[in-house]
């Protein structure tokens, strides 16, 4: 940051850092939004969505002409490089299940396949259209006979220290997918191939990409976005 | 005892006020900041003159976009909360028959106000009670930004659960200009208020410490 160069910046910038203090002090620290007034508030916020979520409302699903058009949906990733996903890859789905399975990529294809083609929206304010198809969530649910105890689902990724854990009902919500698919092509590796989380009801950052294990759990645990400070819950 | 000219709700309610809108303007040019552009990706709005430029640095609060999500979202209720507690006096009291804009009692005097402050017209005003025309019109003009801003945030915030709210702004991305549009309104406000409170400070003094009536209206 540059110094202030005028007395009216200085002015300026001492009154608002002033201000800004006094609210630290009330506990509001932009760096921990998890904790203080924040924390609570976030907390308060996560009641207030989970209140407004309805498990059987639909996203609208978007005409063919609504499609981002090609090249200008983004591609992120957390590390140097898009993965590639390990020689012999295939999803394990376990946790509390009465089966647990391990589904090669061919496996999922012959599983019933939905296409989602719904708005997606970015925690940084985009949004865009692609047509996702794969597995619904709810469908590995039923195969894998999850136990009544289970409460939330972690999804990991073979990305080292890339996951994310949902609640329940937003993970088995009916436009909740794994995608293997998108406009009709085969994933690509820069949008989470072979497999990635799908969803019409998330923020962009809950939808783990280059996935490899799915679990149904009692507890809660966090996700690589989420420990850094984005709230857990980004339902839309 | 005669009521001030701002009772003590109000004068509360209004510095409240002026607090929370900087903190929601700053945090929210902050989650700006992550997307600085209008319009779906590949299909940007071509009337928006500031496509990739981020606001400047010395408006934004929050730090980072979870950060300042996180201001945004808190103080949101507080905002929400303040504008109920004003509302709701504003009603149990009567006072917002003197202070709100109906168009057959105050649309010409608001005409003549605007005249007079132009320089287009010679002469004093009319008395008009508590505020001329103009000012009941922007002052509930500015209540109603207040909802916009608040409606059309809802409707950015959660585009499924309250799809038929974001589909009342004509969908999500729409929605993000109408929310950014709000805002710009709200600053243009607060410019020209700051401008007239400076030529009557009057109405300062009155809005820190009450003030009294000369003598009732009507």
């Amino acid at each position: 940051m540059s110094p202030p160069t005028t007395r009216r910046g200085f002015l300026g910038r001492a009154l608002s850092s002033g201000g800004l203090l006094a609210l630290g002090g009330l506990g509001c620290d932009s760096r921990r939004p998890k904790e203080g007034f924040l924390g609570v508030m976030e907390r308060t916020n996560e009641g207030f969505q989970q209140a407004l979520f309805d498990p059987e409302r639909l996203a609208p699903e978007l005409p063919e002409s609504a499609l981002t058009p090609p090249g200008k949906y983004p591609a992120y990733r957390i590390g140097r490089d898009f993965p590639a996903a390990p020689a012999g890859w295939a999803l394990r789905v376990g946790g509390l299940v009465q089966r647990p399975l391990v589904l090669t990529a061919a496996d999922l294809q012959r599983l019933p396949r939905t296409r989602v083609r719904v708005r997606h929206h970015c925690v940084e304010g985009w949004s865009a259209v692609a047509a996702w198809d794969g597995v619904r969530l709810s469908e590995l649910a039923r195969l894998a006979g999850i136990d009544p105890r289970v409460r939330y689902v972690e999804f990991r990724s073979f990305e080292r220290g890339y996951f994310s854990s949902w609640d329940r009902e937003s993970a088995l919500h009916p436009q909740t997918i794994l995608a293997y698919g998108m406009n009709g092509s085969p994933l690509d590796r820069r949008y989470g191939a072979p497999l990635r989380l799908y969803s019409a009801v998330k923020l962009g950052y809950k939808m783990v990409k280059w996935i490899s294990e799915v679990t149904f759990l009692p507890v809660r645990t966090g996700g690589y976005w989420e420990d850094q400070g984005y709230e857990w819950f980004a339902g839309v | 005892m005669p009521r001030p000219v701002q009772p003590l709700p109000v004068r509360m309610t209004h510095w409240v006020d002026g607090v929370l809108l900087v903190v929601m303007a700053g945090s929210g040019l902050r989650i700006l900041k992550a997307f600085p552009s209008l319009g779906e990706q590949g299909r940007p709005y071509g009337w928006y003159p500031f496509q990739g430029e981020p606001p400047p640095d010395a408006l934004m609060i929050g730090g980072w976009l979870a950060g300042a999500r996180a201001w945004h979202f808190a103080f949101a209720w507080l905002f929400v909360l303040n504008a109920v507690v004003y509302l709701a006096y504003l009603f149990a009291s009567g006072a917002w028959r003197e202070r709100f804009f109906f168009p057959r009692r105050d649309a010409r005097h608001a005409w003549l106000t605007l005249l007079h402050d132009l320089r287009l017209r010679r002469g004093p005003l009319p008395r008009h009670g508590l505020y001329n025309g103009m000012q009941r019109l922007a002052y509930t003009g500015v209540v109603l930004l207040g909802a916009l801003s608040v409606l059309s945030g809802l409707a950015i915030y959660k585009p499924v659960q309250l799809r038929w709210l974001t589909a009342l702004h004509g969908g999500y991305d729409a929605a993000r200009a109408v929310h950014l549009l709000a805002l710009v309104a709200l600053a243009a406000f607060t410019v020209l208020h700051v401008v007239q409170v400076a030529l009557h400070p009057r109405t300062f003094v009155d809005m820190t410490l009450g003030g009294r009536r000369a003598e009732e209206p009507r």
